[in-house]
């Protein structure tokens, strides 16, 4: 007896209908919004060619404001991830009063338009704000500086850690920490041995997302960064300044780096939760 | 290690979960605690491991009060139903994981647990999987390593909850069989829940049977088949048939005819008659006798189950016949049972 | 196929009601042994909420202080502008065309991907995610050089008397981009969960394509579609980098609601900033509520996985 090779079919049968009209419309649509528009960048950065990119990316005030950009961003996402972690546990584990107004206000930044945050971080950290003019006495500076850089990504990228750790941390089964108990382990070396590593896949994506977030950020960063050229001046905000100079060379190098960075972090996301749902059977 | 449960009571949150319980687990028995789901089973292996804290009463190890002490200190083993295995450690890093939170000198040294690790996963009969994580492990294997990291401590106590509830049937006799080996080589105090009596009676040293809380009958595996203690127990282990019968004198009477059976310790009224289907004698004529018409016969491996109508249509009783056996429908068949036991119904406080 | 969709959710089920199972409440005089300390418990919780009030309820507060700092009458004076009204409407028209077309797209597409199976759809469901990880100034800037003075396209529309950048189009295009996935990447894991053994049983009862999806596939995701829209309309209203790059920041043209923020703020016209921000704001904070009420109500009918 022989068997028929299995014929290479795009889809599977299925009796319901609308498949190709569904998909056909999905691609054109995802096409003209999003790819289209976005292969002009490649198309563009390809056209300086390779000498031109590499004279546009070297430029020192460009490597400069991607130095603060990816610099400011690694450090508002290890902020996140300690307190997005803590956030995300005292909300899973603890019932106090008000819990619930609390996990809905963690999507504030999802939800508050960059521009409003912005204006309203450098209010508070101004000189004179309520949280700078505390600063102030002790010499350290928030507003204009880094630091308030460091600040508004801080606000912008904590959901992303709570969001992506806190379904996790829900789905811990309970006897895993008892068995721990039962073996002699105190409840740190649960929490150290057991829970934390646990959420490591979860948490290590948090961390990317808030971290890719950041990167990109534009609205709430600019209006307390002072965007001094090689100090605080992000990114994002130099991509707009060689736009309004009609350096549009300037801009696209720029972007053509920054999408290769992030589109590499999406790449080490997917990585990151296939191998962990591989090994251990679990993602984030 | 001696374990004494001494007038344990346990509430959650006003709802009582065990009332009361008392029981002695000698050194080195594998007992079973028995009984359908809410019996409080569970609860009260997870007082003994310290999982839950008693609302009243103690539970001593050896001469020592255990209820002072916290799970952690109270060196136990516990098995999980779902197993509960470290998903991000190797087979070996979950068998070392109770010598490795050891504090200071009490620590072995890693090539020491490492090696401890590999000596329990030949016991259980895993060896070269220690390398592993859990997801690569089947159902069956994953409890066996659950098993050896429990052991790994050199636990006083070994608690098993319901550890072969989540196996398919296959599997779970295998490790029952499996499971009574490792007890009979390292000898530890054992005790394990289960709903499934097959399991408690072939396993088991005693039964624990519960119901609703409290402890129905403690005993061996023939004393509760063969002498049930409360209609429960007859109820819950093994097939049993029961009629509603009044006591007069020490005979017992169903309704206008006696049964020609005996009792002297069952006060006189009514009273609730309790036999094995197998257990009984089949009788030609009906001088002191139940008797009854077939209403269903089936033919179950090598006996005969007939289903009889006892008093008119009000009654059903089960009773195994010989294969040879007619059992026509409508016939009628007179019996008497061998072994039976009578249990006085409530009184009822209204009458 | 329906046999085996069955099976999966009824092995989802025992997994639940064991994990819940899990949960059971304490007493007794030593601490639970899969728990902290009180005290840790108190000073873990004291740290958590400090850090929100400082990140979140500190912006939020200074917001609308800021806005009343020279009193009510002053609030309202400085929202009562013809420039700041052309600013909502037009953040209201933008919201308008980029949201239904969002919403049609994400229901097509999660219907696509998540009703049948083909190659490639992992690869298709990154793209649809794509817009989230480049930056609003970059989908600014992918029309700018579309349409730019640069491209070949801008000069022959232009011809035509069509103007993109620094006019509507542009704004809706840009508005499109960023708030592309939201529906979309709500509704796919919800309909992969709901599985088409309803739909290929209403098919076999004889319903139409239409009607199935009108009758049987709608009602099931209604909820997790107005929990898609809520968040494309929240970021539609709010969206600035990439307005910001094809806008042109024209006065009372086209200036949305936070571009109308940066204007107002840059020209130290700092109540009327904060006085526009809390109209923001408040739109920031209705979403929130309906939200949560989604969430709390409709938990089990909004695929939990899309939250953002």
């Amino acid at each position: 007896m022989t068997y028929a090779p299995t014929r290479w079919r795009f889809r599977q049968p299925s009796v319901i209908p609308g498949f190709g009209p569904a998909l056909g419309f999905t691609i054109a649509y995802l096409s003209l919004i999003v790819l289209i528009p976005l292969s002009g960048i490649a198309l563009r950065a390809a056209a300086l060619g390779w000498s031109g990119f590499w004279a546009l990316a070297t430029d020192e005030r460009t490597l400069k404001a991607l130095e603060i950009s990816f610099g400011a961003s690694l450090i508002a996402a290890i902020v996140n991830v300690v307190f997005g972690t803590l956030v995300a546990w005292v909300l899973v584990r603890y019932r106090f009063p008000g819990r619930r107004l609390i996990d809905a206000a963690v999507d504030l930044p999802f939800a508050l338009p960059t521009a409003v945050a912005g204006i309203a971080l450098a209010a508070i950290y101004a000189p004179n704000g309520w949280v700078g003019s505390l600063l102030a006495p002790l010499g350290i500076k928030v507003a204009f500086t880094p630091l308030g850089i460091i600040v508004a990504l801080i606000f912008v990228g904590l959901p992303f850690v709570v969001r992506t750790v806190q379904p996790v941390m829900e789905e811990i089964d309970r006897d895993v920490e008892e068995a721990a108990a039962t073996l002699g382990a105190t409840r740190l070396q649960t929490v150290r041995r057991v829970i934390l590593p646990g959420l490591m896949p979860a948490i290590l994506t948090g961390f990317a997302l808030s971290f890719a977030r950041a990167v990109g950020e534009y609205g709430s960063v600019i209006f307390i960064a002072g965007n001094i050229p090689y100090v605080s001046e992000i990114a994002p905000l130099l991509i707009v300044i060689r736009l309004e100079e009609f350096n549009y060379a300037g801009a696209t190098a720029i972007a053509a780096i920054m999408l290769v960075i992030s589109f590499f972090m999406l790449f080490a996301i997917n990585l990151v939760q296939t191998w962990s749902r591989r090994r251990y059977g679990y993602g984030a | 290690m001696d374990v004494s449960i001494r007038n344990v009571r346990k509430e959650f949150d006003r709802f009582p979960a065990l009332h009361n319980v008392s029981l002695d687990i000698h050194s080195g028995e594998l007992i079973a605690l028995l009984g359908p789901s809410g019996s409080g089973k569970t609860t009260l292996l997870r007082l003994i491991a310290g999982l839950e804290t008693p609302t009243d009463g103690s539970i001593y190890f050896g001469p020592e009060d255990a209820s002072l002490k916290s799970v952690q200190e109270r060196n136990v083993g516990f098995v999980f139903q779902h197993y509960a295995l470290f998903r991000h450690m190797t087979v070996a890093e979950n068998i070392g994981f109770g010598l490795k939170v050891r504090k200071g000198n009490d620590r072995p040294p890693n090539e020491q647990i490492r090696k401890r690790a590999l000596e329990l996963l030949d016991l259980v009969q895993l060896s070269g999987l220690e390398n592993r994580y859990p997801n690569q492990l089947s159902g069956g294997q994953r409890q066996r390593v659950a098993l050896a990291r429990a052991m790994a401590i050199e636990p006083r106590v070994l608690l098993l909850d319901e550890p072969f509830g989540a196996l398919d049937a296959q599997v779970r006799r295998e490790l029952r069989r499996w499971l009574r080996e490792i007890h009979d080589t390292t000898g530890h105090t054992t005790v394990f829940v289960t709903h499934d009596q097959e399991e408690a009676l072939e396993l088991a040293d005693r039964v624990v049977v519960m119901s609703q809380g409290r402890i129905e009958q403690v005993g061996t595996a023939d004393d509760a088949y063969d002498r049930p203690n409360s209609p429960f127990v007859y109820g819950f282990i093994g097939d049993s048939s029961t009629l509603p019968v009044r006591v007069e004198n020490g005979e017992i009477w169903l309704a206008d005819r006696t049964v020609g059976l005996q009792v002297n310790d069952v006060p006189d009224g009514n009273a609730s008659l309790y036999f094995r289907p197998h257990d009984i004698t089949l009788l030609d004529g009906c001088g002191g006798c139940i008797a009854g018409t077939v209403a269903t016969s089936r033919r179950v491996a090598g006996t005969r189950r007939v289903e009889l109508e006892v008093g008119g249509s009000q009654h059903r009783v089960e009773i195994e016949l010989p294969i040879e056996h007619v059992a026509a429908e409508r016939s009628r068949i007179a019996f008497r049972p061998t072994r039976w036991k009578v249990f006085p119904d409530a009184q009822d406080s209204t009458a | 196929m329906v046999l085996e969709a069955t099976h999966h959710m009824s092995v989802a089920d025992d997994l639940s009601a064991g994990r819940a199972e899990k949960i059971k409440p304490r007493d007794g005089k030593r601490p639970n042994p899969v728990s902290e300390s009180f005290g840790a418990k108190v000073a873990l919780t004291g740290l958590a909420l400090a850090f929100l009030a400082l990140v979140l309820l500190l912006p939020l507060l200074a917001v609308f202080v800021e806005a009343f700092r020279k009193g009510p009458a002053e609030f309202f004076l400085s929202l009562n502008d013809p420039d700041t009204f052309s600013a909502i409407r037009l953040t209201l028209t933008v919201a308008a065309i980029a949201v239904p077309l969002n919403l049609v797209f994400g229901v097509v597409a999660a219907w696509a991907i998540a009703k049948f199976e083909f190659k490639g759809k992992a690869f298709l469901t990154t793209l649809i995610d794509l817009p989230f990880s480049v930056s609003p100034v970059i989908s600014g800037l992918v029309y700018v050089l579309l349409f730019g003075a640069g491209s070949a396209l801008g000069p022959w529309l232009k011809s035509y008397g069509i103007e993109i950048l620094f006019a509507l189009p542009g704004i809706v295009l840009a508005t499109m981009f960023v708030t592309f996935p939201f529906v979309a990447r709500e509704l796919i894991p919800l309909m992969q969960e709901q599985g088409t053994s309803e739909e290929e049983a209403a098919l076999s009862l004889g319903a139409s394509g239409w009607q199935t999806f009108w009758y049987v596939t709608l009602p099931n995701i209604k909820w997790g579609l107005l929990y898609g829209v809520l968040l494309c309309n929240a970021r539609a209203m709010g969206e600035f980098g990439a307005v910001s790059v094809v806008s042109g920041h024209i006065r009372g043209l086209t200036n949305t609601m936070p571009l109308h923020v940066e204007i107002l703020y840059n020209e130290y016209n700092f109540v009327a900033a904060f006085a526009v921000a809390t109209l923001l704001a408040g739109l920031a904070l209705v979403t929130l509520v309906l939200k949560s009420i989604l969430e709390y109500r409709y938990g089990d009918e909004i695929a939990a996985s899309a939250k953002h």
